[in-house]
């Protein structure tokens, strides 16, 4: 299997340039997401009013003024956020194929993993906008006070929607190619966010919980399941757009 | 119709520059030592030993499913062989596959253009991806070659096949590369889009370019090229070298 990657024999070459700089490429991706964002509003209209309704149809099914329901409600909050990510995820590649300009991406003399990581970050932009329009809809209807633990939610929704996003955007980049590509996607993205969904509704329940407790252990899991995804999408992604 | 005369009656559509000649450009040479591609089964590309010296003008002939496509995804690199290695030779000798890399340029029968961004932010997003130094005059200089300058603000969505091509070629020739591949750029234009693409293929040829290009028609694009490769279920059946049209 030596041929294989040996492309080039290294040991007669007489041009070689050091590898490719992540952030130029990373940036310039990141930029193309949001322009092509803005102007379409295809992700971010969708996603808001599908994680909206979902908070709507919960707070239909329970009282929302009963403790009950508000010890539940952290956990409804994370299922929108994960839905609504699905959702958001599933076109990240999927919209470089119409033209094959995911191969206009990969001629570039840029690192593979700025493709991954420009496209995380614009998809982390765009989860965290529609949390950002979620989290007061959701402190009206579930009768919840927010304002005391604001620096801590924040922090849980970052590391959060980072560890919806990473795995995520990797799985697009699986299933883009795949049949019934729609399905696929929730069936592997779930199962790998169980850790993320309970990490962070543990999180947030400490918060909402009176007196509001920090959850030490909760942030902890959650920035140890990211900077696994992260570290594991990082080296993954390369040969994940070879054929 | 409309469409192919706005093509042919533009004197400024000159991607390459004809008014003052072509600029030179070191082409690159390509050695394939016994490169076969698989997939699953399927022989793609049987075992292909090939020489294409810097300058050439390569015309891939042969059927679909003859193995053309597989051959320019092997060469630019989006594609690893199953065996074999194919090595990239500069005119200071072999260069590694990310220095080729950055003086490749291909353009495929998809545009490989965002349909949502306009001419402009196309041309941009590749000059940065590319990290050229002055990426705001590349690009300025490429919209008027091409003849698409007063239709830099206009989303590439509402471009015609024609004016789309002439983008993506602007495209592929934005960081100036020594090697452009070309799948069946003919696809999809009509005659006087085929004109326009044969004088920018001479201008790019003249230029010391190496270019390959893959097509199953003949014409005046394929007549320009000074060496032809059949292929034909996976293998090279016919290697001949001409003149070519050039000039």
């Amino acid at each position: 299997m030596a041929a294989q990657t040996q492309t080039v024999r290294e040991q007669s070459v007489t041009s070689v340039e050091a590898a490719p700089s992540l952030w130029p490429g990373l940036w310039a991706i990141f930029v193309k997401e949001v322009r092509t964002e803005l102007r379409t509003r295809e992700l971010l209209v969708t996603t808001a009013v599908f994680a909206l309704t979902v908070v709507f149809m919960f707070s239909f099914s329970f009282d929302p003024a009963s403790e009950e329901s508000r010890h539940i409600g952290p956990g409804l909050l994370w299922i929108a956020f994960l839905f609504a990510g699905t959702l958001m995820l599933e076109p990240a590649f999927l919209r470089e194929q119409s033209n094959d300009t995911l191969a206009a991406l990969r001629l570039a003399p840029i690192a593979p993993s700025a493709i991954l990581l420009g496209k995380t970050l614009a998809n982390f932009l765009f989860l965290s906008i529609t949390e950002a329009l979620l989290i007061p809809v959701f402190v009206v209807f579930y009768n919840v006070s927010v304002v005391s633990v604001i620096p801590g939610l924040a922090l849980v929704c970052l590391l959060g929607t980072l560890g919806i996003v990473i795995p995520g955007t990797l799985f697009s980049a699986v299933t883009a190619h795949a049949r019934m590509r729609e399905m696929l996607l929730p069936l592997l993205l779930l199962p790998v966010l169980t850790p993320i969904l309970i990490a962070a509704t543990e999180a947030t329940a400490s918060l909402l919980s009176d007196p509001p407790e920090w959850p030490s252990m909760g942030l902890k899991l959650l920035a140890g399941a990211d900077i696994i995804f992260l570290t594991a999408a990082y080296f993954l992604f390369d040969s994940l757009l070879e054929e | 119709m409309a469409r192919g005369r706005a093509l042919s009656s533009s004197p400024d559509i000159a991607l390459s520059g004809d008014t003052a000649g072509p600029p030179a450009v070191a082409g690159l040479g390509i050695e394939y030592s016994a490169v076969e591609k698989r997939y699953g089964p399927i022989r793609a590309l049987r075992p292909t030993t090939l020489e294409i010296h810097h300058g050439e003008f390569v015309a891939l002939l042969g059927p679909n499913g003859s193995g053309k496509t597989t051959l320019l995804r092997l060469t630019a690199q989006l594609a690893r062989p199953t065996s074999g290695s194919i090595q990239f030779r500069g005119s200071s000798g072999i260069e590694s596959g990310s220095a080729a890399r950055r003086r490749l340029g291909v353009v495929a029968h998809p545009t490989m253009l965002y349909d949502d961004l306009t001419a402009e932010e196309n041309l941009q997003l590749f000059a940065r991806l590319y990290d050229l130094p002055d990426a705001a005059a590349a690009v300025s200089a490429r919209l008027a070659a091409c003849g698409l300058a007063d239709r830099r603000t206009d989303l590439v969505r509402t471009f015609s096949r024609g004016m789309r091509q002439r983008l993506t070629l602007a495209r592929a020739l934005l960081h100036n590369p020594g090697l452009l591949l070309f799948d069946e750029p003919t696809t999809g234009l009509d005659v006087a889009g085929c004109e326009w693409l044969a004088g920018e293929l001479r201008h790019l040829h003249e230029s010391g370019c190496t270019i390959i290009m893959s097509t199953h028609q003949g014409g005046e694009v394929t007549a320009l090229a000074t060496r032809t490769i059949a292929l034909d279920s996976g293998r090279i059946v016919r290697d001949s070298r001409s003149s070519g049209a050039v000039g």
